[in-house]
């Protein structure tokens, strides 16, 4: 779905947690995230502290957006 | 390693007071299976029924399936971590019936438990519609957790598994095979010349009804290890999986692994079997590197020449599968990977999630979404309307003539990814 | 039961016109056999009748494909033929060529059942093997009596419109459907034996041939992320709670579009997934964990985004074949432009 979306010119980032089928599949903004069940969470975590970790998530995601890539890049954590 | 096993053959099973083992039938004594399974606190409910090939009936939803089995001599004793201890098992002897199983049954989530009909069309995908099934339809108490129910519904086959076997602890059986392993050392000074080849078990392990265990423990939560293939036999690894009923190992499959099965066959004629690695297939992307890293290491340890690889389990668990494979053959060891499909109803779409040229050797166990019609059957063990829910059942599946149409995924082990059946796909 | 009529195409070798000096005849109709229609009026004996062959010269095809090809297609139209079969022609560079625009082009006006018959090298195996069936031959014409066994018992399957095998039952070309069939042996059998020709250095087949990807030319980045509109697509089955599009947990044959207009985050009472492939405890708990609905509302309150596009679009990404996760997407694609969305975040569990 993503490289449809991307065909028609519309900028996605994939926020997904197997980074390999990604990059196989050819996505090109990617920013890996925490655990299949849970791609955006951590339950071991309090709620305050996991919503911190899914707004740092999702701002990596919209700095992705923001950045032009000539081809795919995996968005790490720094 | 040396395990000789025996084997006693079941054409029948019925009910009456006592349970006994004779002249091939086996008597089961319904209450006491009852109490066994009640045993188990989280079992609200449980009723007991038989399923015979050929037999207008269909079980759904299937949980797991065991073969009865018990341990004669040696250490330990079956299931270890479960119902025995954790001593090493593999060696010694132990005794199976065989063309018979216990299989668990019941609502436990709702979708992705499976159905094994006993003829017709949906008959050919499945291989236990061939075996006579005593069947354990369990319901759970109120207010029971999930992940707690499953654990009781495991024990509960394992115990009825293991009370069956018991049987025919002290007598002799009919025809007996002896499976060893030597140490690598003496393997290959007794067989130089054959080429080497060591197994790759993979094992689900995912989460809720995704789980496989080893000697008891957890398998998402270990590092990829090695075992005596005879230690399977002793059921050191059994199913916790409830995914996706076509490729999942039932505890069935473990204990009768083909892949081991067909590499004894071979052993000291065309091949060298040294041994297997087994490793899990997890959700974090750290832990499919960290043990596919681990495999890979283990697998170049042993001095193989060739793996086979076997699956269990698709979508991101295919991963796993191209980076076992990937690293395996990077230490200059030739693999084969064997897989199923899920190439879409019409088979036009992409089979695996994840793919590398380096898998040049691929055995296919099958497209799972290939549909099929199974007609309405006579009877059901079991809940019928679960199908609805059940993976590669929808909304419409049921028709008004009673019959279904469902894609391969909702028959145990249609694609089992060991390679047990004979399905294939090109 | 009336014999079905067979019209057959060949080139000007076979015809035994002659070799590459008449290579430039133009389009002939013959009736009854010519050539290796012989051999395939044997093989089809009772069940049917080749009533008129086609010759064409090689080069003149190649030269006129689409002049050639209407010519033809009149013909066998007129000659109102049941079937129609062309070649075999091996490894024949230009024939294969011809054969598979022929047999293309009488399918795809006159929809009757069509068959030709090639080497898996043959130029015109690469670039017709999905749009017909092409029977796998050898790479001359000493595999004539095979080819033309192999493709009667084909064209006759498809004339009586009987379900075809995996293509290494009924010798075609893989052509990118794969179909289920029962092997004699079990998989752990084969893997064994594959293994062993693989080690011996020995040829050997693989079931599943790996798939390669094309790749998308990124999308230009966001210039002004705080006036753009963003939307959330997920593969993760966030849906309503009690699913009300009814998205099945596995092999999604649709997608579902949902409202988020005052919704501020996702809530376990009115939300949960769909999806049978994970562990559904945690999203169920929080479906912001597969949907991060809650953080992109702060985000849109704090200026970081223009606006958070009030529809969600969600499927279950499970088993699901890639043919229909694109067909979404495609439709989702087309609400996205007409709504001038500006980005996507999409999550997969």
């Amino acid at each position: 779905m993503v490289k449809e979306i991307e065909r028609a010119g519309i900028p996605v980032v994939h926020m997904c947690t197997i980074v390999p089928i990604s990059l196989t599949v050819g996505a090109n903004r990617i920013v890996p995230t925490i655990a299949i069940p849970h791609p955006l969470g951590n339950p071991d975590l309090s709620a305050s502290v996991e919503k911190q970790l899914r707004r740092r998530l999702v701002d990596r995601a919209l700095d992705a957006l923001r950045t032009e890539v000539s081809g795919q890049k995996v968005f790490e954590a720094k | 390693m040396k395990l000789e096993m025996g084997y006693f053959q079941v054409t029948d099973i019925t009910f009456d007071q006592q349970s006994s083992y004779a002249n091939h039938v086996l008597i089961v004594d319904r209450a006491a299976v009852e109490k066994l399974v009640l045993s188990e606190e989280k079992i609200k409910s449980v009723s007991v029924d038989i399923a015979k090939p050929g037999e207008s009936v269909r079980i759904t939803p299937v949980k797991d399936v065991i073969e009865p089995r018990v341990k004669v001599e040696g250490k330990g004793g079956v299931f270890p971590g479960f119902i025995s201890g954790v001593d090493i098992v593999g060696g010694g002897k132990t005794y199976a019936l065989k063309g018979m199983a216990v299989v668990t049954a019941g609502r436990v989530v709702g979708f992705q438990e499976g159905i094994i009909d006993m003829s017709g069309p949906g008959a050919r995908y499945s291989p236990f519609s061939q075996l006579l099934n005593l069947v354990l339809v369990c319901a759970p108490q109120e207010d029971v957790e999930r992940h707690e129910y499953e654990r009781a519904l495991r024990m509960a086959g394992f115990k009825v598994a293991a009370y069956l076997g018991q049987l025919v602890k002290d007598m002799e059986p009919e025809e007996s095979k002896v499976f060893e392993t030597l140490s690598l050392r003496d393997s290959n000074s007794l067989y130089p010349d054959l080429p080497r080849i060591a197994y790759v078990l993979m094992l689900q392990t995912q989460g809720l009804l995704h789980d496989t265990y080893v000697y008891g423990v957890d398998a998402k939560k270990i590092i990829p290890t090695i075992l005596y293939p005879t230690e399977l036999m002793d059921g050191a690894i059994v199913s916790g999986n409830c995914v996706s009923a076509c490729d999942k190992n039932t505890t069935y499959h473990h204990l009768n692994n083909p892949v081991v099965e067909d590499l004894y066959e071979a052993h000291g004629k065309t091949v060298n079997f040294v041994g297997i690695v087994i490793t899990n297939e997890t959700v974090y992307l750290a832990d499919k590197e960290r043990s596919s890293n681990w495999t890979a290491k283990l697998c170049k340890m042993l001095g193989p020449d060739g793996v086979i690889i076997s699956q269990e389990g698709f979508g991101n668990p295919d991963t796993d599968l191209i980076m076992n494979c990937k690293k395996i053959e990077a230490e200059g060891i030739k693999t084969v990977i064997i897989t199923d499909e899920f190439a879409g109803q019409e088979g036009k779409s992409q089979s695996l999630a994840d793919a590398d040229p380096a898998a040049d050797a691929v055995v296919s166990c099958g497209n799972a979404n290939q549909l099929v019609v199974i007609p309405r059957l006579d009877k059901v063990i079991g809940i019928l309307s679960e199908v609805n829910k059940i993976a590669g059942g929808n909304i419409r599946s049921v028709r008004p003539d009673g019959s279904i149409e469902v894609e391969l995924q909702v028959f145990i082990g249609a694609t089992n990814e060991m390679g047990y059946s004979k399905l294939s796909a090109r | 039961m009336t014999k079905l009529r067979v019209v057959h195409y060949i080139n000007q070798f076979f015809a035994q016109i002659g070799g590459e000096d008449k290579a430039d005849i133009p389009v002939q109709s013959r009736e009854g056999v010519v050539g290796p229609g012989l051999a395939f009026r044997q093989a089809f004996g009772e069940q049917a009748e080749i009533v008129a062959t086609i010759i064409c010269g090689d080069t003149y095809f190649n030269e006129h494909i689409e002049e050639a090809t209407k010519q033809i297609v009149g013909l066998v139209r007129e000659l109102k033929a049941d079937i129609f079969i062309a070649g075999p022609a091996f490894n024949a560079g230009r024939y294969g060529v011809a054969c598979g625009a022929v047999c293309a082009g009488v399918h795809k006006e006159l929809g009757i059942p069509v068959l030709t018959g090639m080497f898996e090298e043959n130029p015109g195996a690469d670039m017709y093997k999905n749009d017909i069936y092409i029977t796998a031959t050898k790479n001359s014409a000493a595999g004539m009596r095979n080819a033309v066994k192999d493709m009667v018992s084909l064209i006759l399957k498809l004339a009586r419109k009987e379900a075809v095998g995996a293509s290494c039952e009924e010798h075609y070309l893989p052509h990118g459907i794969r179909v289920n069939f029962f092997e004699q042996e079990r998989g752990s059998r084969r893997a064994i034996d594959m293994l062993l020709k693989k080690l011996a250095g020995k040829p050997f087949v693989t079931e599943y041939p790996m798939p390669t990807f094309d790749r998308v030319k990124p999308a230009c980045a966001l210039q002004n992320i705080e006036r753009a509109k963003v939307a959330l697509v997920t593969s993760g089955g966030i849906v309503p709670k009690g699913n009300p599009d009814h998205i099945e947990s596995s092999s999604a044959s649709k997608y579902g579009a949902y409202d988020l207009t005052g919704v501020d985050g996702l809530t376990s009472d009115r939300y949960e997934t769909a999806h049978g492939g994970y562990d559904t405890t945690y999203a169920n708990a929080d479906p912001n964990r597969v949907l991060p609905v809650d953080v992109m509302r702060d985000l849109e309150k704090e200026g970081k985004i223009g606006s958070l596009y009030n529809t969600y679009f969600s499927t279950v990404g499970n088993g699901t074949a890639v043919a229909a996760a694109k067909k979404f997407a495609v439709e989702i694609v087309h609400k996205l432009k007409q709504d001038q969305v500006d980005a996507v975040v999409l999550t997969s569990t």
